[in-house]
């Protein structure tokens, strides 16, 4: 199992890790990871991660909800059994169709809504009973940090560290898990 | 200080003009004699081969109109029925310019309405964003006042100077002879009807007029007493606009077909007034900002209004397809009659106009980043506009002009003419002020507004 050493530098306030942020990749330095207690706005942008295609897939999760809905109906409906059921045109999907709207609505949004989180689960890597990842349990409450990798230079990353006002700076050796 | 450029005042003026023309060929051309439309029918028919089969399509078409005369056979009734129905499609035919004009006039006035109570829904949530489009939706909203009195004068004017080419309850041997109607005599007749709009556009321009002068004041003034003034008088305009509109919709757009009655009408119609009206803020917006007028709006707020136009389409959708389905679904004779003309008669307008309307907004202004684009926005607006236009003529069209509708010179010439007036005195009023409101409590938020 290889080791690898990584700096963590814990900061206490969210406008503060943002100019560091970008101190450090005007610095040209890699962030590994940025771990904070909530959604600091801008901090993705700052990193410069790609952004998110969550919204695609819930819009192709939506297409397959309505496909099948339409499916699922057309094939009970009219194909199986087209019962006269008070009076309602069973003779072609199209004719009764108004009746299957809000079932198509509901297993549209159904889909869509479902399939996305679950999509998000499996993305981000979560589920129950799994190890949680934190590096520090300030990080849930009120501290901010900043995980960097790092290659023989201690020194000037720490100094840099230092300059964009980290409280807390530590060398952590690190096994590699993958 | 914008000023109005001589290019568009020309174009307005010039569209106002054609208008005016082609809406008096429409007029002109459509007074047809008895015998005109007799040999017109004559000839309808025989293209459909046979000459008897004319006069059975003749009964079994009057026997849907009239109820006194079933069971009744001969001659005389043969030709009594045949005087009918000539009369009947005469009728019509005299119906289709006034028609053309009266749905002209209430798209371009329902933009306008639909505009002042996005204006003040604006001031009544303090929203962050909007105060630097105030001044273009103040411009919008002064074509409430000219724009309600037309729309009700072409509706009294249908009544008095006219045959009673629009609403059928106007016509007094009409009701004489129709129990419902005359039932419903003591809400429809010509002068409660007249007052109840004058009370309307009255109310609705009031406050107008205060929202836009206490803006004005506030440009200049030290405090922000001008601004809570309008506050709160947004605040009241809500209420009032809500119980208006709902009764102007079932005034002036539901009693084409008096003998019909739907209960989310209100809302129906206050949902496409707000998606059109939005659409114009956003064209207006964007035509201002390409002229290097209004610099400070940015793309940002081009994506807020996108995304009411994307939001408010599938309100509107929703709103239709709730009247459509639950009628459908019950099929009860008195109130589906009128989605069975419509399906009948005007079945690509009145399903285009949902694709139009609804799939189109829904798939092209999905996307976040489409939203922030200027000709994206203008295209999905174009065709929320041409959209909400044929909402507007399937709703008054099936009532006076049954089966007999066209696009022709009498409805472009029309649509023509309150372009033409709409831009004029919507560019007019935009001179009269400078376009970005000044010492608004939340101007500073809205011009730093990104999203």
């Amino acid at each position: 199992m290889e080791t690898s050493k990584v700096i963590h530098a814990i900061y206490t306030d969210d406008d503060v890790l943002m100019s560091a942020v970008k101190k450090v990749k005007a610095e040209r330095y890699h962030i590994e990871e940025i771990y904070t207690p909530f959604p600091v706005h801008g901090l993705d942008k700052a990193m410069g991660l790609a952004p998110t295609r969550l919204a695609i897939t819930a819009f192709i999760y939506g297409c397959i909800g309505l496909i099948v809905s339409i499916v699922m109906m057309d094939y009970i409906m009219i194909e199986d059994w087209p019962q006269n059921i008070g009076g309602k045109p069973s003779f072609s999907y199209i004719e009764n169709m108004p009746a299957f709207v809000p079932i198509m609505f509901e297993l549209t949004v159904f889909f869509s809504a479902h399939l996305m989180v679950i999509t998000f689960y499996l993305r981000s890597r979560m589920w129950p009973f799994k190890e949680a990842e934190n590096p520090d349990l300030r990080t849930t409450d009120d501290h901010f940090l900043m995980e960097i990798a790092v290659h023989g230079n201690e020194t000037e990353l720490e100094n840099l560290l230092k300059e964009t006002g980290a409280v807390e700076i530590k060398l952590i050796e690190k096994e590699e898990a993958h | 200080m914008y000023t109005i450029s001589n290019k568009l005042k020309t174009f307005s003026i010039a569209l106002i003009i054609l208008g005016l023309l082609g809406v008096g060929y429409g007029f002109m051309t459509s007074h047809k004699s008895f015998e005109e439309v007799e040999t017109m029918l004559a000839e309808e028919t025989s293209h459909h081969g046979g000459g008897h089969a004319a006069d059975t399509h003749v009964l079994a078409d009057e026997a849907d109109h009239s109820e006194s005369h079933q069971g009744v056979v001969g001659d005389e009734h043969q030709v009594d029925e045949h005087t009918k129905h000539v009369e009947h499609v005469q009728h019509q035919i005299a119906n289709r310019p006034w028609s053309a004009l009266y749905v002209a006039a209430f798209f371009f006035f329902m933009i306008a309405l639909g505009v002042l109570a996005f204006y003040a829904l604006q001031f009544a949530s303090q929203a962050g964003w909007s105060p630097v489009l105030f001044r273009v939706m103040e411009g919008i909203t002064s074509y409430v006042l000219p724009g309600g009195l037309i729309v009700l004068a072409i509706a009294i004017a249908s009544g008095t100077i006219g045959h009673y080419n629009l609403f059928i309850w106007m016509d007094p041997d009409v009701v004489a002879h129709d129990k419902l109607i005359e039932n419903k005599s003591g809400w429809l007749n010509i002068g409660w009807f007249a007052v109840r709009g004058l009370i309307f556009i009255a109310g609705w321009s009031l406050y107008r007029h205060f929202a836009r002068k206490f803006t004005i004041a506030q440009d200049s003034a030290t405090d922000d007493s001008n601004f809570k003034k309008t506050f709160r008088i947004s605040a009241a305009f809500l209420v009032f606009f809500i119980y208006t509109e709902s009764i102007m919709s079932w005034d002036w757009i539901m009693s084409v077909d008096p003998h019909w009655f739907s209960t989310l009408f209100g809302w129906y119609v206050l949902s496409g007034m707000l998606v059109s009206g939005i659409t114009v803020i956003a064209f207006i917006s964007l035509y201002l900002k390409s002229k290097g007028h209004l610099e400070i709006v940015n793309d940002s707020h081009i994506h807020d209004l996108a995304k009411f136009m994307f939001g408010f389409s599938i309100f509107w959708a929703y709103l239709w397809f709730s009247q459509f389905m639950l009628i459908w679904y019950a099929n009860i004779p008195e109130e589906v009659t009128y989605f069975v003309t419509r399906i009948e008669d005007y079945n690509g307008l009145f399903f285009g106009m949902m694709v139009l309307n609804f799939v189109f907004p829904f798939l092209v202004l999905m996307n976040s980043d489409y939203k922030r684009i200027p000709w994206f926005v203008v295209m999905a607006g174009v065709i929320i506009l041409v959209g909400h236009y044929i909402d507007v003529y399937v709703m008054i069209m099936p009532a006076t002009v049954g089966d007999r509708w066209s696009f022709g010179i009498p409805e472009i010439s029309s649509v023509m003419l309150f372009a033409g007036l709409f831009l004029f005195i919507v560019f007019t009023a935009l001179t009269k002020a400078p376009l970005i409101v000044k010492r608004n409590p939340f101007l500073k938020e809205s011009e730093h507004f990104h999203y």
